[in-house]
Order: C-alpha cells, then sequence, then structure tokens
C-alpha cells in the first residue's frame, strides 16, 4: 500500500501540491485524472521517489519514500529520457544493467506484442512507437508497482488501444499495482478499478470506477466534469 | 479483442449479461468450463479484478460453480437455469411493454400486432 499524508509541494511561489491524503491498495489499477496543473505529474514524481516533497509523507508499503524503492517502483516518466542513439535493443539492456528487477524475456514479449522492431534506433521511431518501447521497457521490470505519467498522451486511439491491452496482459495484479496519470479517461477507463481526480494540487475526489456508474447513473468523464465544476 | 461497453453501467455487470446470454443462447453449456480470469479479462479487455468480480457474483447466482484447483463451470443445474430463461424472458417482455406504453399504444391492439407479426 502506498499513504500520503498532508503532502506539499511548491515549485518557487507555485504551489504544486496542496495537502494530498491518499490510499492506493495494492492489485489494483488506479488512475489519476484532473486538469492541466491540478497536481499528477508532480504527484507521481513524488510517489516514485524522483522528486522530494516539502513537507509530510509518502509510505511505500510502510517505509518513507527514497530513491532506495527503485527497486521496488517502476516509473516511466512523461518526457523522453531516452538516449535518441541507442537501438531499442540496445535500450533493454541498459534497462537490464540498471534494473536488479529487469526480465528481459518479458520485457521483449512485450515488444513484439506490440509490434516494436528491436533493431530501429529511438529517434527513427514514430512517437507511438516511441510510446510503445518505454512502455514496454517499463513492464518488463517485475516491480511491485508501476507508476506512468501520462503513458496515452499524443498517441492515437489505435496505439492507445494497443497500449491499453499490453497493460491488461503484462500486470499481475496478484502481486502488482499499477498506477497511471491521463487525460484519456474514457479510454481507459475498462483498465481502472479506482480513479483520484485531482483539483488545484488537492484530492477532489477518490471513488471506484463501478460506484461512479451505479450510484450517480452518470459515465466517468460527466462525473468528473461536474465535480471539478462543483470543486471549484 | 476488446468489446464496447455502455458508458452509464458498472462494466461488471455487462459482463454478468454478457456470459448469461451466451448461457442462454447455448454459446455456454452446462458443465462449460469459464476461460481463467486471466484469459477473459484478455479475451474481452476489462482488467482482472473485473472479472474476478464477475465470477464471483456468478457463483453467488449459482449459476457457475468453482472446482477447486480447476476453475469455474457453468451450473448443469437445470432448474438454476430455466429459472435464468425465464427471468430474461420477463425482462424483454416488460420492457417491450413500457416502451410501447410509453407511446401510448393500447395493450390490445398491441398484442393483436404480436400475434400477427410472428406468424
Amino acid at each position: 500500500m502506498i499513504e500520503l499524508s498532508n503532502v506539499k509541494k511548491s515549485f518557487g511561489s507555485a504551489k504544486a501540491l496542496q495537502g494530498v491524503n491518499l490510499k492506493l491498495e495494492t492489485g489494483k489499477i488506479i488512475g489519476i485524472a484532473g486538469e492541466n496543473g491540478s497536481g499528477k505529474s508532480t504527484l507521481l514524481k513524488s510517489l516514485a521517489g524522483v522528486s522530494p516533497i516539502d513537507r509530510g509523507s509518502i509510505l511505500v508499503d510502510g517505509d518513507p519514500v527514497s530513491r532506495k524503492h527503485a527497486g521496488r517502483i517502476a516509473y516511466l516518466p512523461d518526457t523522453d529520457l531516452f538516449y535518441p542513439y541507442f537501438t531499442v535493443k540496445q535500450l533493454l539492456a541498459y534497462y537490464n544493467s540498471q534494473f536488479a528487477d529487469f526480465n528481459e524475456a518479458k520485457a521483449k514479449e512485450v515488444l513484439d506484442f506490440l509490434e516494436v522492431p528491436l533493431a530501429s534506433k529511438m529517434k527513427n521511431l514514430s512517437k507511438g512507437m516511441r510510446g510503445r518501447a518505454k512502455m514496454a521497457a517499463t513492464l518488463g521490470r517485475e516491480s511491485r508497482y508501476y507508476l506512468m505519467d501520462e503513458p496515452f498522451s499524443g498517441l492515437d486511439p489505435m496505439v492507445r488501444g494497443d497500449l491499453v491491452k499490453g497493460l491488461i496482459r503484462f500486470t499481475d495484479l496478484e502481486r502488482q499495482t499499477l498506477i497511471l496519470s491521463t487525460h484519456e479517461i474514457r479510454e481507459v477507463e475498462v483498465l481502472l478499478d479506482e480513479l483520484v481526480l485531482l483539483k488545484n494540487g488537492q484530492v477532489l475526489a477518490h471513488r471506484q470506477l463501478d460506484e461512479i456508474r451505479s450510484e450517480t447513473g452518470m459515465d466517468t468523464v460527466e462525473w468528473m466534469t461536474k465535480e471539478t465544476k462543483a470543486g471549484a | 479483442m476488446g468489446l464496447d461497453f455502455e458508458k452509464d453501467k458498472p462494466i461488471y455487470q455487462q459482463l454478468i449479461d454478457l456470459l448469461s446470454g451466451d448461457i442462454i443462447r447455448g454459446h455456454r453449456k452446462p458443465g462449460d468450463k469459464l476461460p481463467s480470469v486471466r484469459e477473459y479479462a484478455i479475451e474481452v479487455g476489462v482488467n482482472a479484478n473485473t472479472v474476478q468480480r464477475v465470477y464471483k457474483e456468478m457463483e453467488a447466482m449459482e449459476l457457475t460453480e468453482t472446482r477447486r484447483g480447476q476453475g469455474s463451470f457453468i451450473t448443469d443445474n437445470e432448474d438454476r437455469l430455466n429459472m435464468l430463461r425465464d427471468s430474461k424472458k420477463t425482462d424483454l417482455v416488460k420492457s417491450f411493454i413500457a416502451d410501447v406504453e410509453a407511446y401510448g399504444f393500447s395493450k390490445d391492439e398491441i398484442v393483436e400486432l404480436v400475434r400477427r407479426e410472428i406468424q
């Protein structure tokens, strides 16, 4: 389980997270949604331990989060951090050298499923293919937690659909947890157990998707729009 | 493959309806084994927890039974399966009547029309 209490983070005078309290259970797929600037990326960076928080605490399986958690958490950033001259195959070799939990056979299976060519250089791949390669490298790790920051952003609906299928196939919820931020709620609803809605660096709502549908009679996007307006 | 789901109804509920429909139509027969949770999640393109809930609810509804270490099987209890068919029939007819009444058609003219159309 990941537990956040009163987490605060500012960049200069800009408050990115303003007292976030959250409990994220294991064995679930959890979506983090919210408008631009609501704090999604900052939240994920904090959970991954790559960006220190100013106040509050984040516990991962009971221990304070830190860079040492890199072994438990596979983090997929929203930026392209890979060396552009790497081929996909070299990218896997790099991951293999960096992460003790990397399973090259699984990464290759994901690449194969997503039809990514191993010999191509990252910089020569289309944005969609790069997105797939990044996801395959991340899923190649046998981590307890996958944290993915906007894994579908800027990709066309077909690619998003393939990535959703890949996430279903290559995440084992009996021992893993997937937390992802996204704008594309409509297309990933089938994937999610729970949704955390952020606004202005605070948690506006944290609900099960089944509950949203059965109790409010609204679809998730309608519900989000209504909650976000009401929380103004 | 991935299915299209209605937006305002829980996905697990829609999957129960889908599997029940398969049973009524005979696409899944008494005693048939259901795919594993993982296989079915991949096949229909949803989260495995959702399928887990579907299987649990169907077992509670006595439409399936779990055999230890072997998975879930469609019940071969004929009484239960007949109940399922009857309740589906009743739901369909009730929803049809509600639609027809909403348009203000009289019951007699509808019964008459149904009789003519199904011949």
